[in-house]
């Protein structure tokens, strides 16, 4: 069997035992590569297939991993799929990279991402939309749709991706993998290039979801360079796998169980329910009543951010820069940050970065980003009620499975939309998971979505394999 | 909400974007339509609600006075766009 | 003066760089003057993916600012981010605060120059530093320094209270010696620790409103500041009698022309869009922290110059002399522990002390004098042993060669002629050679006394000691 399409965990008893090597894996993750690349496209550089120059004693030692193109990797090329960061290579160590060489992991590649990770699709990357492992002419998700395809695809063994609005999580989901957002602060940011900074997190992309714990383990801790990681220690996630589920509390909540939700995704959520039912877990019916202003929260909140995060891209420092000396009006150097940035951002990061202007503006603060904030908490005490009565909530992480290329790329507000499950764990700060719970009868994933108190992913690694140890989603591979 | 050309072009122009005047009225379509959307927050009462602009409630995150080692200077201005010796060179600043 | 018309409405924006070892936001070096970009790192860069963390030491410095200035210290704070493009601002924003800043309503007494009153402290806040731009003469380019980026700056807005350019600068000397008593800056506007905008307007003499306000930038010292200031007063006088319209405007000073001129870019107000920084938590501060900064305060200069005045029984100006470095003040308060008759410290001290400082360029601290050393000298001139002038002699002797008196009295065999024997001979000589100027004093002329005691001091090279010789002289004259 092809190492390349093992899990972590497999791998390292089978590394350790000597009864495979180092060498071989990168060999048939070399294989992978060349056979299905070419189609799925998860890749925004070929990665690099060799040693690395050493490691680590650590649980995850001689696993390489693909980091998402946001993600600084000492000396590599790290341009968030943007032309206007062409030529950036990172004078510095994400500081979950300098974690996962700790743990004996090294990096094999970046990963492709819509650009400055605006978008759930992978399509709006300067290079090349990434496609779904599943079906082709389906789009991965995004953000992170690289990272999740080429786990899907096995060209990876695990990944990282960053999510700020769902964007480990949506691709997880549409890809048939495990997604994990940590609590805000779980993880430290330094090192990922910001999109909105009090929302976004890295986390882990896997076949499996001791795979994802044990990820999440070496990479989460406080961390000095970020004043927005959280002060406490880091469990050994992986050990709580295994538990039982009697007696859990899960909350379902009413609101997101919409019209539009395709009835696939209904289906296959209903029978996960029924199934964990089946084991002893109880579901309530419980309401989080600002649900529906979450999506308009989320995308003043984030733009806003955005806006600021990105107005370091100026063509000063590093990256593309565009002189215009037939801009008369502007004199040469405003000249060349407009038509830097003109041609260096794609539209969706132009209308992002217009919108987050516009909410921040001279008059409209209060209307707009001020108001936002108070509504950011309005939904987060809807949660905290919840949870004083149920362990953990349950959703579907998408209404949709994968939808088609180009599909949505029109309507950028219906394209927000499908965010709605996903966008609401962000604005809380609280943990978030995708485990695969089914599959379309044309062959496409469909992700269930867990969701727990701040610094609870025990609950839900619990939860969560749980489900999947007693289901054979995990076990399924596209056909590529 | 409406939106004029006007006010994307001053939008714009604080984000130093430089747009066509095809995306000007391409930006303006869109937004009008994002706007109208997340107005729905507009009937929401927040009176009395605090904001929440950090979700985690930590305060007093501190670092000690301690010097660390700075970054070598050929590593940054290596990639820079155009230097000039030991300076980022930039388009004449007009004070 | 008091017949003007119009009256002139002052705000300082003073901006303070602190000497932390580090920069505000990353443990970069805080130096002055260190070749270009080399001191700087992802943080101060604003590289992608690179976030910041407060220095503890320039908060605590803050807030002992904002002490020192009588301010209400936040017990909740935060940073806030000023966005706008600049090239020397790596993000393109400035992490500064804004509407929950550090300190506020604080207040500075304001005295010298003729002027004693309270001006009010609107807020202090902490920001970081940007960049230095360079514009080489030649050329359509500029050049970019990041050193200085995310210095740690600490802002202090005085409220419209100052009525004058005399004010003004006795205000900003003043700032300066609370800030250097504190001792978290150099105050140095030469290195740019230390940097003023003036915000000027005239309303009717007499009237409590406010006109349209001048913003005045680029002033490279206080006296500068109190020049543009008062070309700002004319010009505006001059424009309102006769009839014109002001704008609000900024205008630069130009230290050659000793005139403002209007900036010539397009004056377009600046939308900041300030909002909450997400990458730093809040900050908070009780009373406990309070209490522990306030006792960490030295003793603040006014309240020094009243204790030194009722403590020492010095005149004002001879505290105000005293307190303006706290090196000296602080030598002077050592000295006085050892020797009685302080007033004689403190005059050498603002006399000799202070002109070898100056004539040798250096401050108090670098002279390598001791309060113990400068008392034992004064000792020798007080007990007579050399003169007065000697003493200076010595002074100088010891900072050259590091000796202590004694020893260079003894080297220099400088001790005084007072024994009456080889001094009386030496009067005699004196008196014969000067006939006339005695026969001068005899006649009741005091000033031919002094003549002939000079003469004596002349005759001995210094030596002698001019009370004795004033007395023998006295003596031989009226026998």
């Amino acid at each position: 069997m092809s190492l390349n399409t093992l899990t972590a965990s497999v791998l390292r008893e089978r590394l350790h035992a000597k009864k495979a090597t180092p060498e071989a894996l990168r060999a048939d993750l070399k294989k992978r590569f060349t056979a299905v690349e070419e189609k799925v496209r998860a890749f925004a550089r070929p990665p690099d297939f060799k040693a690395p120059a050493d490691r680590a004693e650590g649980p995850l030692r001689d696993i390489p991993v693909v980091i998402k193109d946001n993600i600084c990797s000492l000396g590599e090329a790290v341009e968030c799929c943007s032309k206007i960061l062409q030529g950036f290579v990172a004078p510095y160590d994400a500081t979950v990279v300098t974690k996962l060489k700790e743990a004996g992991a090294f990096v094999q590649g970046k990963a492709n991402m819509d650009e400055f990770a605006f978008g759930s699709s992978c399509e709006t990357s300067c290079l090349y939309p990434t496609r779904n492992p599943w079906d082709l002419q389906r789009v991965p998700g995004g953000s992170s749709g690289g990272s999740a395809a080429c786990v899907a695809a096995d060209e990876a063994v695990m990944a990282l991706g960053s999510d700020t609005g769902g964007s480990i999580r949506q691709p997880a989901s549409f890809c048939g993998v495990v997604g994990m957002k940590p609590t805000y602060g779980r993880v430290s940011r330094y090192g990922l290039i910001a999109f909105a900074s009090s929302l976004d997190q890295i986390g882990p992309l896997t076949k499996d979801v001791r795979d994802n714990a044990l990820f999440l383990s070496a990479i989460a801790g406080p961390d000095e360079r970020d004043a927005t990681s959280a002060d406490r220690t880091v469990p050994d996630y992986a050990k709580i796998l295994g538990r039982d589920v009697k007696g859990l509390r899960v909350g379902l909540p009413r609101e997101y169980l919409i019209k539009g939700m395709d009835m696939e995704v209904r289906a296959a959520l209903d029978e996960a329910i029924a199934l964990l039912k089946g084991h002893g877990v109880t579901f309530f019916d419980v309401s989080l009543p600002h649900t529906e202003y979450a999506v308009a929260t989320y995308y003043i909140v984030a733009t806003a951010e955005a806006s600021s995060n990105l107005a370091r891209f100026d063509g000063v420092q590093y990256g593309l820069r565009r002189p215009d000396p037939s801009n008369k009006e502007d004199g040469a150097l405003v000249a060349m940050y407009k038509k830097t940035r003109g041609e260096g951002f794609g539209a969706e990061a132009k209308r992002r970065i217009i919108l987050g202007t516009y909410v921040l503006s001279s008059g409209y603060y209060e209307a707009y980003y001020g108001r936002a904030l108070k509504v950011r908490t309005l939904i987060r005490r809807d949660f905290d009620k919840v949870f004083a009565g149920c362990d953990l909530i349950v959703t579907p992480t998408s209404p949709t499975p994968a939808f088609r290329l180009g599909e949505k790329m029109e309507d950028p507000l219906a394209m927000y939309l499908s965010d709605i499950y996903t966008i609401s764990a962000n604005l809380a700060g609280l943990p978030a998971l995708s485990v695969p719970c089914g599959m379309t009868k044309s062959g496409l994933p469909v992700g269930m979505q867990i969701l727990a108190r701040p610094f609870d992913e025990e609950g839900i690694y619990r939860l969560a394999h749980f489900y999947e140890q007693k289901t054979p989603w995990h076990t399924l591979k596209p056909k590529l | 909400m409406p939106i004029s050309k006007e006010e994307v072009r001053h939008i714009a122009h604080l984000a130093r974007l430089g747009l066509t005047s095809g995306e000007i009225e391409h930006f303006q379509g869109q937004l009008e339509g994002i706007l109208a959307y997340i107005d729905k927050l507009k009937s929401l009462n927040v009176e009395g609600i605090e904001p929440t602009a950090h979700a985690l409630d930590i305060k007093d995150v501190l670092r000690p006075d301690v010097r660390r080692p700075c970054l070598e200077i050929d590593k940054v201005l290596r990639i820079a766009p155009q230097r000039e010796g030991a300076f980022y060179k930039v388009p004449r600043v007009i004070e | 003066m008091s017949t003007a018309r119009y009256e002139p409405v002052i705000g300082l924006e003073v901006h303070v760089q602190l000497k932390t070892q580090t920069k505000v936001f990353c443990g970069c070096a805080n130096d002055f003057g260190a070749p270009e970009n080399t001191q700087t790192c992802p943080v101060c860069l604003g590289l992608p993916g690179s976030l910041p963390v407060l220095n503890a030491e320039a908060l605590r410095s803050a807030a002992k600012v904002g002490l020192a200035l009588g301010c209400r210290v936040r017990s909740f704070t935060k940073f806030d981010r000023k966005n706008y493009f600049y090239p020397d601002l790596p993000k393109n924003f400035q992490i500064s605060q804004y509407d929950l800043p550090l300190a506020e309503h604080g207040r500075l007494a304001v005295e010298g120059g003729g002027v004693s009153r309270e001006v009010r402290i609107k807020r202090v806040h902490l920001e970081e530093d940007a960049g230095k731009l360079l514009h080489p003469e030649a050329g359509g380019s500029s050049l970019v320094d990041f050193n200085r980026s995310g210095s740690p700056l600490l802002e202090i807005v005085s409220e419209p209270d100052i009525f004058s350019p005399e004010e003004a600068y006795v205000y900003l000397t003043g700032l300066k010696l609370l800030l250097q008593y504190v001792g978290v800056s150099d105050c140095d506007m030469e290195k740019g620790t230390l940097r003023c905008d003036a915000n000027v307007s005239m309303r009717p003499a007499g009237t409590t409103g406010l006109g349209i306000k001048t913003e005045l930038k680029n002033m490279n010292s206080f006296k500068a500041v109190r020049a543009a200031l008062e070309f700002e007063i004319t010009r505006q006088t001059g424009a309102l009698e006769a009839g014109e319209r002001l704008v609000q405007e900024t205008r630069l000073w130009d230290e050659e022309k000793q005139a403002t001129r209007s900036m010539r870019s397009k004056e377009e107000a600046h939308d900041y869009r300030y909002f909450p920084e997400p990458d730093l938590p809040p900050f908070t501060f009780s009373d406990a922290d309070l209490e522990v900064l306030r006792r960490e305060l030295p003793e603040l200069p006014l309240a020094r110059v009243r204790r030194f005045c009722s403590t020492y029984g010095l005149a004002p100006k001879e505290a105000a002399v005293l307190i303006a470095s706290k090196d000296m003040a602080d030598f002077f308060e050592e000295g006085a522990h050892l020797f009685q008759e302080v007033k004689k410290v403190a005059h050498w001290l603002m006399g000799p002390v202070l002109a070898q400082m100056n004539a040798r360029g250096v401050s108090l601290d670098q002279l390598g004098l001791s309060p113990a050393s400068l008392v034992e000298l004064i000792r020798l001139v007080e007990d007579g042993v050399i003169s007065q002038l000697a003493g200076k002699d010595v002074l100088g002797a010891m900072l050259d060669s590091g000796k202590g008196p004694a020893q260079i009295v003894k080297e220099k065999d400088l001790a005084q002629m007072s024994a009456e024997g080889a001094l009386g001979a030496i009067v005699d000589e004196v008196l014969e050679k000067n006939e006339k100027t005695a026969a001068d004093y005899r006649q009741g002329k005091e000033s031919a006394l002094m003549f002939l005691v000079g003469q004596v001091m002349r005759s001995t090279q210094g030596k002698a000691n001019p009370k004795v010789a004033q007395e023998l002289l006295r003596k031989r004259l009226t026998s």
